[in-house]
């Protein structure tokens, strides 16, 4: 086909070639560069100290656990009204809601999805947090639940859409089938429609998950910034601490290359590879079920 | 068993009504954020307040730099993100081959898309800031949001290519196009709503974002507007993080304000690209 490109034309296929690559590019651009502000991390600080309960680096403290563990109850937080949340909009969008809902109701959860992190943490700061201290009897609305219901609210919208998508997707015989055989439609969506969907209802809960264990302004301002250890479901109405809030507050003030500076980036690599494990994951899940409906199909 | 089948009419009505009430509860508080947003911060909004500088600690005067600031990072991002994004997309839509390279290329747009924005931060001021050596300016944090809003754009516009109909590319190779003249004269033209709306997609979320700028480009505060690239600038985003978070005594009225221009602000591209999207599709002749 392409037996004599013009010169323009060649420079011109090279160019969007290398566009094209550019994403592998800066992928390995991103892992580089955080292993060389973070890996010194580990000869000014053993690994034992890095894995400890204390976070206290004016003292010299760089005990990582206290972030893990309060990135992890408040994702877990948010994952627990996401996720059935979520899907159960996704349903309703897709098999439920007359079409003229469909169409107010799609735009409106984009719109959540494009709603600036900081401006739901400052409601979270002046609505949701005084609200919740007094409802719920606390010391202080500062708390790993407040920012559990506002991360729930930003991985919404990637679940629907997401696993809305998923359903779609399921071949409209496999409803007609089973609505033949006698099922009501209530029936038909959760023995055939979802079963069939399952891979792309599990792809958009990790990608949700994926979405609050890195959000970073809404819960740096709501969740009270106290980085102890969270120790079972108390925690979840107490102040804690996440890895993002740690780096996006503290790096403001530290000096480049100290300690507490590798510590930071250190932290961004864990960061790196747990959202790298969780897409890897969810893409590989899609994958999957697509090669399944080939087969199904051939 | 049976009764259960006498009752699954009766099943299927509680289990609509809930499906719907829970659709409801994520969606209202979607409607209550704008509108109460909207209603508390519209009485801050004058002229002053749009077109002045910050005075005593913040407290009292406008927030032009902010606003300016948003202009110019917003802006920054659409230089680097749009024709890079674009050549990526034409790349992935018209001459990828479906081989290991191809597939290496979508799972690093994929971690792309879910890697932390504060990571993203902290990557620019790796890059960007110290190695490249160009300080903490609206050039660094634009090309920190540039990388970060490269894959909405990239993949929103590689499914607006791909929905051009196969007939269109062989019609015009078959009347003596070459590859190049038939994706720039036809395919793109016929892709330029979907690539739009991707493109303000992508850039309403850079438009919104902090945590990216954090280290890269943002200002406390700064007396005046910044003159190049160079400079630090002031950011909406930031500005309401660090007046609902840093500054004491802060009149509870800017807040507000400064929350509803930066919610008018991202709201505005939300709905353009919206229209967009729904025009094209009802003018779609094929």
């Amino acid at each position: 086909m392409e037996k004599s490109l013009s010169w323009p034309e060649f420079i011109i296929t090279r160019l969007i070639q290398s566009s094209g690559y550019s994403a592998i590019l800066f992928v390995a651009l991103i892992f580089f560069f955080l292993l060389r502000e973070g890996l010194p991390a580990l000869g000014e600080v053993d690994i034992s100290s890095l894995l400890n309960f204390r976070w206290y680096p004016i003292e010299s403290y760089f005990g990582i656990l206290p972030l893990i563990s309060g990135s992890l109850i408040v994702t877990l937080g948010a994952a627990l009204i996401a996720v059935p949340f979520g899907i159960g909009t996704a349903v309703y969008i897709s098999e439920v809601a007359p079409r003229w809902m469909r169409e107010i109701l799609k735009p409106l959860v984009e719109l959540l999805g494009g709603l600036p992190s900081v401006v739901l943490g400052f409601l979270g700061i002046l609505v949701l947090a005084p609200f919740l201290r007094v409802f719920l009897n606390l010391p202080t609305g500062l708390t790993a639940f407040t920012g559990s219901l506002l991360l729930g609210g930003i991985a919404v919208p990637t679940v629907v859409s997401v696993a809305e998508d998923a359903l779609d997707s399921v071949p409209r015989a496999y409803r007609e089938g089973a609505w033949a055989l006698g099922a009501t439609r209530w029936q038909t969506i959760w023995r055939v429609t979802l079963p069939a969907a399952k891979s792309g209802v599990l792809t958009a809960v990790m990608l949700g998950v994926g979405r609050a264990i890195g959000e970073t302004m809404t819960v740096m301002m709501v969740t009270g910034n106290a980085p102890v250890l969270a120790t079972g479901l108390g925690s979840l109405f107490a102040p804690v601490r996440t890895m993002t809030a740690t780096i996006a507050a503290e790096m403001g003030e530290v000096a480049n290359g100290s300690t507490h500076y590798h510590v930071l980036f250190f932290i961004g690599i864990v960061l790196f590879i747990i959202s790298l494990i969780v897409n890897v994951i969810a893409s590989s899940v899609v994958f999957r079920a697509k090669k399944r409906a080939e087969r199904i199909l051939s | 068993m049976k009764l259960f089948a006498q009752n699954r009419h009766i099943v299927q009505r509680l289990g609509f009504i809930a499906i719907t009430i829970m659709a409801l509860v994520t969606v209202l508080p979607i409607i209550g954020t704008v509108a109460f947003i909207l209603m508390k911060g519209g009485s801050a909004i004058s002229l002053e307040f749009l077109s002045g500088f910050p005075h005593d600690g913040m407290r009292t005067g406008g927030i032009l730099p902010a606003i300016i600031g948003t202009l110019y990072l917003t802006l920054g991002t659409a230089l680097f993100s749009v024709p890079l994004g674009i050549a990526a997309a034409i790349y992935l839509s018209e001459y990828a081959r479906d081989n290991q390279l191809t597939r290496l290329i979508r799972l690093a747009i994929i971690n792309l898309a879910g890697i932390p924005s504060v990571v993203y931060g902290l990557f620019g001021l790796g890059l960007f800031v110290l190695f490249l050596k160009f300080g903490t300016s609206i050039l660094a944090a634009s090309l920190t949001l540039s990388i970060m809003t490269l894959p909405v754009i990239i993949s929103t516009s590689e499914e607006a290519l791909r929905a051009v109909p196969q007939a269109f590319r062989t019609v015009s190779i078959s009347l003596g196009a070459t590859r190049w003249q038939t994706i720039s004269r036809i395919i793109l033209k016929e892709a330029l709503p979907g690539i739009l709306t991707g493109i303000i997609l992508g850039l309403e979320r850079a438009a919104g974002e902090t945590a990216p700028i954090l280290f890269t480009g943002a200002a406390f505060f700064l007396p005046q507007l910044p003159h190049s690239p160079f400079d630090a600038t002031m950011a909406l985003p930031y500005h309401l993080f660090v007046i609902s978070t840093q500054v004491p005594e802060m009149p509870i009225q800017i807040q507000y304000g400064t929350a509803l221009v930066l919610l008018v602000f991202v709201l505005t591209m939300n709905v353009i690209a919206t229209v967009i999207r729904s025009r094209a599709r009802a003018k779609r002749q094929w």
